[in-house]
């Protein structure tokens, strides 16, 4: 039997038209920031190892750019991810216990991750700006 | 690896068409609906309805329901019981999934935006292929299974405290609003079960007069069929029952850390 011919079924719309929410929003966050983390340490690593290897002078450079204003703004940025990560994965553990699936305090716990990321960055560079003196 | 982005032929164009509210009418609300015809060879479009909300149900499905009978008899759309029973009328509405019967249009702030239900192939419309959803029901062997003789003359009982077990569970009416809201379930439904279909599986776990645990676990001690889930908590979040299949999934990752001992 001749059939018409079907145009091959589009697959729906998902990401775009989604509403995210902060207990979806943290666990993205998560991913992102254990790959920041991951990638941003081999990099740095590497580059701190290299400049090491090639000599006085490109250590040297390696040194000013990590004390400066650039290097200390990925510092604090770095520390954020890295609290972040800690939060949420503490929160993510929580739940591997088979607790906290109350949604309320689900979300709750979502939001708490990312105030207390924000709290532990501001402390800790607070404790450095002023044992440090930059 | 996850897609994230559309396919050509899923994109939406602009070619979408207004429908204008009826001279006269107060109470003005917009509709903007997915529409996608396998006749056409078009790509999916958006079209806006305009209904007069005074002379309209107070749901979602009435608005639909209206569309269809009165302004464009071509919108596609399943629904059958119109009281959050039978689980047809699962899309996604306002950006999340739930049923168009329980969803109150009054709920919603400005214009009304409908979707099929997400990282679905559409079939027409507002309709999803669900076969390969259906398929992975099957694959978890949803009814009781026993080894021991039935005992003659009376069926398998349960104390109170053993069928309490099986509530929040139970109710489950598979419209796959939670598997179709699991990012996890959209970029791996080849391999991962989701939500849906885990708590059902939880459902055969948690029976105490079904005989097979051990097999039920074998066959989700799996990378993809169970460990996909990351409790993002968007299926929890949507169920338009109030079950919780996050929690499910959870009871289940436990019970396979209880096994290994």
């Amino acid at each position: 039997m001749a059939g018409r011919p079907i145009s091959p079924r589009p697959l729906s719309p998902h990401m775009t038209i989604w509403k995210w929410r902060v207990h979806a929003v943290v666990s993205m966050t998560h991913r992102i920031t254990g790959n920041a983390m991951a990638m941003g340490a081999v990099v740095l690593f590497l580059w701190w190892l290299i400049a090491a290897a090639t000599g006085p002078e490109a250590y040297a450079l390696f040194l000013s750019v990590a004390t400066g204003w650039f290097g200390i703004l990925v510092g604090i940025g770095f520390t954020w991810v890295f609290y972040q990560h800690m939060a949420s994965g503490i929160r993510h553990l929580v739940m591997d216990t088979g607790q906290n699936f109350d949604l309320a305090a689900n979300r709750a716990s979502a939001f708490t991750t990312f105030i207390a990321s924000v709290v532990l960055t501001v402390a800790t560079w607070a404790i450095i700006f002023t044992t440090k003196g930059f | 690896m996850a897609e994230f982005s559309l396919p050509a032929n899923s994109k939406i164009s602009s070619a979408g068409k207004r429908y204008p509210a009826p001279a006269g009418a107060k109470n003005v609300r917009a509709f903007k609906v997915y529409r996608w015809n396998p006749d056409d060879g078009a790509n999916p479009r958006y079209d806006t309805y305009e209904l007069d909300l005074d002379e309209t149900g107070p749901m979602v499905l009435d608005a639909l329901i209206k569309i269809k009978s009165e302004v464009d008899s071509t919108l596609t759309f399943r629904r059958s019981c119109r009281e959050g029973i039978c689980g047809s009328c699962s899309m996604n509405i306002d950006g999340l999934n739930t049923l168009a019967c329980t969803q109150a249009i009054a709920d919603i702030k400005g214009e009304v935006r409908v979707l099929p239900l997400p990282h679905m192939e559409v079939v027409k419309d507002l309709v999803p292929d669900f076969k390969h959803f259906y398929a992975q029901y099957a694959s978890i062997k949803p009814w009781l299974q026993t080894v021991t003789p039935t005992p003659s003359g009376e069926e398998r009982l349960q104390s109170v405290e053993d069928r309490s077990k099986l509530d929040g569970l139970y109710e489950c009416i598979l419209c796959a609003c939670c598997s179709t809201a699991c990012p996890s379930y959209w970029w791996n439904s080849d391999k991962f079960l989701g939500p849906a279909i885990l708590l059902q599986a939880y459902r055969w776990l948690a029976d105490s007069r079904d005989e097979m645990t051990g097999e039920r676990l074998d066959q989700l001690e799996d990378p993809f069929r169970l460990y996909r889930c990351h409790t993002i908590m968007n299926c929890s979040n949507v169920c338009p029952k109030g079950l919780n299949p996050a929690k499910a999934i959870a009871e289940i990752k436990l019970m396979m850390v209880e096994r290994a001992g």
